[in-house]
């Protein structure tokens, strides 16, 4: 038999340069879905400073709004769940097997449309704050 | 050296017979074969002159002492027109390594032994044209399998997923209507599972499958495309596609693919892979779907 050993690159994520459309769709999908599930914790946490009173989180809400850094993060996450529901529906699609051979296309679309979506969205989130 | 370069002198052949004077098929056939021979040889003498391929092959083996550390090799390879992957390693194993090892039979894309790893895609190394690939050419074992030799890897576990989902026709009863003798199908249950025969047990798509180089349990897209083979054909009874649906449903079956598309783009047989697994999930949930 013969013996295990490492062939580095080859088997690995190393070799992102020669994935196809169907495996970016996997991993955008999966990457996104994890910032969103990060993203639902700090939502929690902001969330939860009503529980000292409406002051503490008008205050946190207002504070944090205020900080640039913020608001493109906001940006990146709405991109990030654009994308999630766009591949999404991609990806359901898939499961009604409607579209098979089409796959590639679709997943560019929705990074198009992600992209356009999020290039809109910026003057309304940037909306009124300074760096 | 290949089949495609030769075509073109067999068809002249009926066109003219007359002009060739008193000369049986046969001997032109011959003189054509000396004619070719003596090419190769001015070929080899002329050494690299004209055109040639560098290809970057694999080597590892654990049983001599140098070669147990991975390394390519290059080779340079006359080019000549219609040249295959395989056309290519061979003619460096027949010319420069007698020890440089792979798997190749019948050179036709039919028998599924040189599957190889080539500029960073599973592709058959016999259905591969080298004018179509970037140069130079890297070729390697099939990855996320054990490596014995060279470009040899082991295809035990491959088989064995593929032994798992029962790879067989399973009905014992000969028609009702006893004048009939073979089991028929009806020609759309024939284009159903058309694709889904096709496959050569290459293992490409299972090399390609991320999820399979995780999941060493995971039957992997060749075995379920085999399982779908046989649950589609309407000659196996209701009862055999439940057991056969059964295999399937399980943890490591149908449900770890993850529509990558992996499999589906590298398929030497462009057999849709993801499809089939598509359609065996949502064949599995209806099977447990009860609305009363």
């Amino acid at each position: 038999m013969s013996q295990s050993y490492n062939r580095g690159l080859i088997e690995d994520f190393g070799r992102w340069k020669e994935f196809s459309a169907g495996m970016w769709a996997w991993i955008f999908h999966k990457f996104t879905g994890w910032m969103l599930i990060g993203y639902l914790f700090t939502h929690i946490a902001v969330l939860s400073s009503a529980l000292t009173g409406p002051e503490a989180y008008t205050n946190t809400i207002q504070g944090l709004e205020s900080l640039f850094i913020i608001r493109v993060l906001e940006v990146g996450l709405l991109a990030v769940a654009v994308f999630h529901i766009l591949n999404g529906l991609r990806l359901l699609m898939v499961d009604l097997g409607i579209g098979l051979d089409t796959q590639d296309k679709s997943f560019y679309a929705s990074l198009v449309l992600t992209a356009i979506i999020t290039v809109a969205s910026v003057p309304t989130f940037m909306d009124g704050v300074t760096i | 050296m290949s089949t495609q370069q030769q075509k073109p002198n067999t068809q002249e052949t009926p066109e003219d017979p007359e002009m060739k004077g008193a000369e049986s098929p046969q001997q032109e056939r011959l003189k054509e074969k000396e004619s070719d021979m003596v090419d190769e040889t001015s070929v080899d003498e002329s050494e690299l002159e004209g055109d040639t391929v560098l290809i970057k092959v694999f080597r590892y083996d654990p049983e001599v002492a140098d070669k147990q550390e991975p390394r390519f090799d290059d080779f340079h390879v006359p080019f000549k027109k219609g040249m295959t992957v395989l056309d290519a390693v061979m003619y460096a194993r027949d010319t420069y390594d007698s020890s440089l090892t792979f798997r190749h039979s019948c050179r036709q894309a039919v028998c599924g032994s040189d599957a190889f790893f080539v500029n960073g895609k599973q592709r058959l190394g016999c259905k591969t044209q080298i004018s179509e690939l970037e140069h130079p050419v890297r070729i390697e074992p099939l990855p996320h399998q054990e490596v014995v030799k060279d470009l040899v890897v082991d295809m035990d576990h491959f088989y064995d997923q593929m032994h798992t989902v029962e790879p067989y026709f399973q009905n014992e009863d000969t028609p009702d209507a006893s004048d009939l003798e073979e089991q028929r199908q009806t020609r759309e249950n024939r284009e159903k599972v058309k694709m889904s025969t096709r496959c050569i047990w290459c293992g490409a798509c299972m090399s390609s499958c991320n999820i399979a180089a995780g999941d060493n349990e995971y039957l992997g897209p060749a075995a379920i495309n085999k399982a779908y083979r046989f649950a589609m054909d309407n000659r196996e009874g209701e009862e055999i596609k439940e057991h056969r649906l059964r295999i399937l449903e399980q943890e490591h079956g149908v449900w770890r693919c993850q529509t990558q598309f992996s499999c589906t783009e590298v398929c030497p047989k462009d057999i849709p892979l993801t499809e089939h697994i598509q359609e065996l999930k949502r064949e599995a949930v209806k099977k447990n779907l009860k609305f009363w």
